[in-house]
């Protein structure tokens, strides 16, 4: 048995409108947890659910733990657990009694109670899921997708739309998970998220992996380490920066919002200032960052990830 | 556990359908109203008198005088612009008048106003002396079995079946589609049979309340019995119930909004409404249509369960129409299981 969680080839998807998936390549090693990171309509939705075996490939080859989902599809199932990007569950049943539903399933999974506490849902027990806010329902999807005692652990964007308190809740479900054996496969367009969560990602833009490797290789793929985001009145038209120092890596433009990624600071913001005056111009606005997924997302695309 | 799950799905559907307030009065109060309000809208009172006129004229005064000897006709004297007009607007239903000999008008196609000719026309031979040549004796009937809520009750209660079925099953397979609880459900290992059959068992424990409820009603408010077996009985709502199950579950295999199965769901129920016999006889179709009918699942339902309700009919009796019922569920089951969309 390989020692892939999650290993696939040349998948393709294809929709009348749309190439979703476009020739994608993936492994994912046991205990690994892997991000898919990309904008909406990426393709990273449709990639997951092939991999879960809800939806066919046009072509391209899928395992996952060492089986095809052709011929060992109920094996599989007991295996995974899956969160889907937007599943309502019945409104009138309660949590302990979805959860107690969702453990029938499987032939073996957790004690529903327990899974409750450790998701912090037990106060939340005999409460009925319309009841339930955005944060706990999303925990009660993870607790459905862990019911089963899972090997690997599909979550399709899992803390959209959620505030911060219950993102760092569900983080730490799934750093738990992980501290346990267990592999996990997620998609996000939060940058942090994959950051902080994931041993390596896999950039996907159009359908294909445009960048693949931990999230510190990837940054460092800028050669920039520094970014330099500024406005002006009036704003800058030309995107002649090239001589602007030594360690300049390429510009990219957003409304009147420029931005630059740099070597070193200490070189560029004084020399940026100088380029602003001799144009006429007046600096606006001035802001510094160390680089980050985003701004490779930007860099490779030429676009944001959020609203890409 | 592979039972647990089935046991839970069903269990989970029954605790989702009682926690629904309007759905549990339209399936137990809504069938009671219906009963209530017909029962006693139709209830067995003497025969109205039929409203007939004479034209003013100069026999009306004697006219009037026999007419009045009528069990049947109430008559009234008008002016003869009024006497046309009111029969024109069918508040009359005979006009008697004539300068010496009588003259009937009336409308032949209204049974009423033929019922009124021949009663006019008898009460004013005898009060000009003629004899009867035989005298019959006269024997009414109002058993139970023959009353109108004898052949409504069991229409109603096929009626029910045939909605909470089809209601019951498509509309909640229709919002766990459009909320993406199926596509959720089958990325799990349940077997897709068990949750197609927790479906069918959650509306047998609908179902038998249901028809108890009404049943039960109906014997205490109206006096209406089972007069055939009572097991007889039970097993064929279970398989009327089956049967419009199946048919929700087809309707419901494909649509994907609320919409478009209430659509469906009505242009399969409200044909049966009207052909099926729920509230008048469907011998009144014409002879060529009646084997259509006849094939329908609520026609063969309802003429069953009137059969075992008020004939007392054995399963001999009733085997045609209750083979015309597993016909239906068992192919639109089938057929449900092959084109169900799950996502």
């Amino acid at each position: 048995m390989s020692d892939a969680a999650i290993h696939c080839r040349d998948l393709r998807k294809h929709y009348p409108d749309v190439k979703a998936v476009d020739g994608l390549d993936l492994y994912i090693a046991r205990g690994e947890c892997f991000g898919l990171l990309g904008p909406n309509g990426a393709g990273k939705t449709t990639t997951i659910e092939i991999l879960e075996g809800l939806i066919p490939a046009d072509s391209g080859d899928v395992e996952v733990l060492g089986m095809r989902w052709n011929g060992y599809s109920r094996d599989l199932r007991e295996r995974i657990g899956i969160s889907l990007q937007e599943t309502q569950f019945t409104d009138k049943l309660t949590v302990i009694e979805t959860l107690t539903l969702f453990r029938s399933f499987y032939r073996e999974g957790h004690d529903p109670d327990e899974l409750m506490r450790s998701l912090s849902l037990e106060e939340k027990r005999n409460s009925r899921v319309g009841k339930l806010s955005g944060g706990q329902k999303q925990r009660l999807a993870v607790a459905c997708a862990l019911v089963g005692k899972p090997d690997i652990l599909f979550l399709d964007e899992p803390t959209t739309g959620l505030d911060p308190q219950s993102r760092l809740q569900l983080w730490e479900v799934v750093t738990k998970f992980r501290s346990g054996g267990g592999t996990v496969l997620l998609t996000t367009h939060y940058m942090d998220e994959a950051e902080r969560l994931c041993d390596r990602v896999a950039i996907v833009d159009h359908g294909k992996v445009i960048a693949l490797g931990t999230p510190a290789e990837l940054i460092a793929k800028l050669d920039a380490p520094n970014i330099v985001e500024f406005t002006s009145d009036p704003p800058m038209t030309s995107d002649d920066f090239a001589n602007l120092c030594a360690g300049y890596h390429g510009c990219a433009k957003r409304g009147d919002f420029w931005q630059l990624r740099v070597e070193s600071l200490a070189e560029a913001v004084p020399r940026l200032l100088a380029v602003v005056e001799s144009s006429g111009a007046k600096l606006v606005t001035l802001s510094t960052h160390a680089a980050t997924l985003e701004d490779l997302f930007v860099a490779l695309t030429g676009r944001e990830l959020r609203d890409a | 556990m592979p039972d647990a799950a089935i046991v839970e799905l069903t269990r989970s559907r029954v605790r989702e359908f009682i926690r629904e307030p309007e759905a549990v009065f339209w399936v137990f109060a809504f069938p009671l109203l219906l009963t209530l309000a017909l029962g006693f809208a139709f209830r067995s009172k003497p025969p109205d008198k039929i409203p007939i006129a004479v034209v003013q004229g100069p026999h009306a005064q004697e006219w009037m005088a026999a007419l009045s000897k009528s069990p049947v006709l109430l008559t009234r004297l008008l002016a003869p612009e009024q006497a046309r007009d009111q029969l024109r607007t069918g508040k009359i239903s005979l006009l008697v008048e004539g300068d010496s000999q009588p003259v009937y008008r009336f409308d032949p196609t209204r049974p009423d106003s033929r019922t009124a000719r021949v009663e006019a026309d008898d009460a004013l031979q005898r009060a000009l002396g003629r004899r009867d040549v035989m005298t019959a004796r006269e024997e009414h009937v109002s058993e139970q079995g023959s009353r109108y809520i004898d052949f409504l009750v069991p229409g109603l209660l096929g009626m029910n079946l045939m909605g909470t079925g089809m209601w019951g099953v498509g509309f909640s397979i229709v919002n766990a589609r459009m909320k993406k609880l199926l596509k959720r459900l089958i990325a799990t290992p349940m077997r897709k049979s068990d949750y197609l059959l927790a479906q069918f068992f959650s509306r047998l424990i609908f179902l038998t309340g249901e028809v108890a409820f009404l049943i039960i009603f109906a014997w205490l408010v109206f006096n209406v019995r089972v007069h055939g077996s009572l097991v007889t009985f039970a097993v064929l709502c279970l398989i009327g119930g089956f049967a419009f199950s199946g048919i929700g579950l087809l309707v419901a295999s494909r649509a994907s909004t609320i919409e478009a199965v209430s659509g469906m769901m009505n242009l399969v129920m409200v044909p049966m409404w009207i052909g099926s016999g729920v509230f008048f006889s469907y011998e009144r179709f014409p002879d060529a249509a009646k084997p259509f009918i006849r094939a329908l699942p609520l026609t063969a339902l309802n003429d069953s369960l009137r059969a075992v309700m008020n004939d007392g009919a054995g399963w001999m009796t009733i085997a045609a129409p209750v083979g015309v019922l597993v016909a239906w569920g068992v192919v639109c089951f089938a057929l449900a299981l092959r084109v169900f969309k799950w996502q």
